[in-house]
């Protein structure tokens, strides 16, 4: 395994994990798909140096074939969830308008309370909002 | 070669193919999924009694021996898993088809719902951990789909968060599984048993941590949980019952077979113990703080989760067959009060807490059905609950593991609290609104009688499983023996000849 590869694994994984800590949709969408390659270039790198032959017979060094069995299963799969969330997106957006990960509605409920509470502190009662 | 256990992934798929094709009539694609399902009930049976009666079964996909081949094996956990999740699927599928409402009218509905019943399979059946990946991954294509087929806005969004999340972890189950064939060469679970317990235990516990973390966020494992609340709940009632029932179970059940197959002893136990603990009390706590029905049910799987991990924590006879029974009785009364909360829905209208009241009046036969699973849960003698969480805590005594013992009873008392706080705000008292819609008092059943039967059944398994528990327990720590001492299932997966 080349160090190069072990570098651009853990550049693929580290901007993945930068895009998806993002608030747009696309973004994270995009993120994953890095980290979806990173992965895939991981599993690639453990079959042996690159260049050498896939099938035995073809020379000394034999390159393992079983890895890259598994990382076309893997592509397939991360190309149709990828293309599943695009239209995820899509619809999200014909739908809404916007393309941004909404808050959790804990948050939301705790949120609100603290903002109850304050406004009961300054004297202000204000009528108990209606849970999300 | 034996063609029983193919046929649990095979049948549901060209069930899918065909029930595309007859995709105009809805009638002929309710046909093909009830007979796919009842047919798969019946092999699952069929298996249960061989694996009980002959040891593994195992057989290889095109004659190629194990471990170039692709094999599937049954033993007698995943023999008992399959079984509980026909049974589970094919409930829910009748409850599908009697609620009114736009989506079980959706014409992907039915093949998407066999592709979930394959992937399922596949987990619980498969010996390769490359496989295992395919199984899960169909399951949750599947479950993306049926969780979003509404094409709500909420729907959408709380997909959104459901998908991303399940995206990553797949993700890293497949660094997992390049960390695994980098160290060991291989993807076949048996051949991994043996080339794993000879490397270095710093590189087994970092690959067990790693899938511990892996299934971890699929099982809804302490601090990995926090997508499941958010996006269970909006999916129509049927979909979050089988989600509940078979979907994070089939978490537990990749935690078990894989910490006990190919990791036994490579994870410190106070460290899986802990991790029970915590989802254990965090569960519940979320649970009590929870306004609406389906979000404290969505709650208290995560809760139930860790007493499952708890089992295999122990790490004795006692108690994985503690976690075995535990995962059986958790999938029939979770499935079961989840059908019952879309049923408090379907009548009520809301399944929000401040807005039902009365309904003991207006709908006695729900109050009743959600009791009954509400107190197997919390483990009242002599539902199938109490079976459970007393064989566990009994191996948990006997373990001398007395933290654990504590927090395992005080959260069977919230949870005892949780449920009796929908109870008593659905059933028992009035709305806390003033506006809330008082449900019609009609003297009718209040539901589709499709709806109600499957519910009645699963109710009926609750007082069923703690009533005749013996045998099921006896069977449970036979299943226990065979995941403690792998040792017969690793000769029957690479013994098997071409």
């Amino acid at each position: 395994m080349s160090l190069a590869i072990v570098g651009l694994i853990g550049v693929l994984f580290a901007a993945g994990t930068y895009l998806l800590l993002q608030r747009t949709i696309t973004r994270i969408i995009i993120g994953l798909g890095l980290i979806g390659n990173g992965t895939n270039l991981l599993l690639m790198a453990t079959g042996g140096r690159p260049g050498a032959t896939p099938v035995a017979g073809g020379g000394s060094e034999v390159t393992d074939p079983v890895p890259q069995a598994l990382v076309l299963t893997a592509i397939v799969i991360g190309f149709a969830i990828t293309s599943f969330l695009l239209a995820l997106a899509w619809r999200n957006w014909t739908l809404d308008g916007n393309d941004e990960v909404e808050d959790d509605i804990s948050d939301r409920r705790i949120a609100r309370a603290e903002r109850d509470t304050e406004a009961d502190g300054a004297g202000a009662s204000d009528e108990r909002g209606d849970g999300a | 070669m034996n063609a029983l256990l193919a046929l649990p992934v095979v049948l549901p798929l060209l069930g899918a193919g065909v029930s595309v094709l007859v995709g105009r009539s809805r009638r002929a694609q309710r046909a093909v999924s009830i007979t796919v399902l009842t047919a798969i009930a019946a092999v699952a049976v069929a298996l249960l009694i061989q694996v009980d009666d002959r040891g593994v079964v195992v057989t290889s996909a095109g004659g190629w021996p194990a471990p170039m081949g692709i094999t599937l094996v049954a033993d007698r956990f995943s023999a008992v898993m399959l079984l509980t999740a026909a049974v589970m699927l094919l409930a829910v599928l009748l409850y599908a088809i009697g609620q009114p409402g736009a989506e079980r009218n959706h014409v992907g509905f039915q093949s998407v719902y066999l592709v979930l019943a394959a992937g399922v399979n596949a987990a619980f059946l498969t010996g390769d951990l490359f496989n295992l990946f395919v199984g899960i991954e169909m399951m949750l294509t599947a479950s993306y789909v049926l969780i979003t087929l509404g094409g709500r806005l909420d729907q959408v969004r709380s997909g959104m968060t459901y998908v991303v999340i399940s995206l990553m972890a797949s993700a890293l189950f497949l660094a997992a599984l390049a960390f695994t064939y980098a160290a060991a060469g291989t993807v076949n679970m048996a051949d991994l048993a043996g080339v794993v317990a000879g490397l270095p235990d710093g590189t087994r516990a970092a690959l067990a941590g790693l899938f511990l973390v892996v299934f971890g966020i699929k099982a809804g494992l302490f601090p990995l949980f926090f997508w499941l609340p958010d996006s269970y709940p909006t999916a129509p009632s049927p979909v979050t019952a089988i989600f509940a029932g078979l979907l994070t179970k089939v978490g537990v059940y990749a935690i078990i077979r894989t910490q006990t197959l190919i990791f036994p002893g490579a994870l410190p136990r106070w460290l899986v113990l802990t991790v029970a603990a915590l989802t254990m009390v965090t569960g519940v706590l979320g649970a009590i703080a929870q306004d609406d029905v389906k979000r404290i049910l969505s709650f208290h799987i995560i809760s139930h989760i860790g007493y499952m991990i708890m089992g295999l924590g122990l790490a004795t006879v006692a108690g994985l067959a503690g976690a075995v029974f535990y995962t059986v009785h958790h999938i029939v009364v979770k499935t079961g009060l989840f059908l019952t909360g879309g049923l408090i829905e379907h009548h009520g209208g809301s399944s929000r807490l401040s807005r039902l009241g009365n309904m003991v009046r207006t709908a006695p036969l729900l109050a009743v059905l959600f009791l009954v699973p509400a107190l197997s849960l919390a483990g009242i003698p002599p539902l199938s609950g109490f079976v459970a969480k007393l064989s566990l805590i009994d191996a948990a005594v006997a373990d001398r593991q007395w933290p654990m013992v504590a927090s395992s009873v005080a959260v069977s008392f919230l949870t005892l609290f949780a449920l009796m706080k929908i109870w008593f705000g659905v059933f028992w008292n009035g709305p806390d609104e003033p506006d809330a819609i008082e449900p019609p008092a009609t003297a009718a059943a209040p539901g589709p009688a499709l709806m109600l039967a499957p519910t009645i059944v699963l109710a009926l398994g609750a007082v069923l499983i703690g009533l005749g528990g013996g045998p099921l327990y006896d069977y449970s720590v036979r299943a226990a023996e065979q995941l403690h001492d792998p040792t017969a299932y690793v000769a029957a997966v690479l013994g098997e000849g071409p």
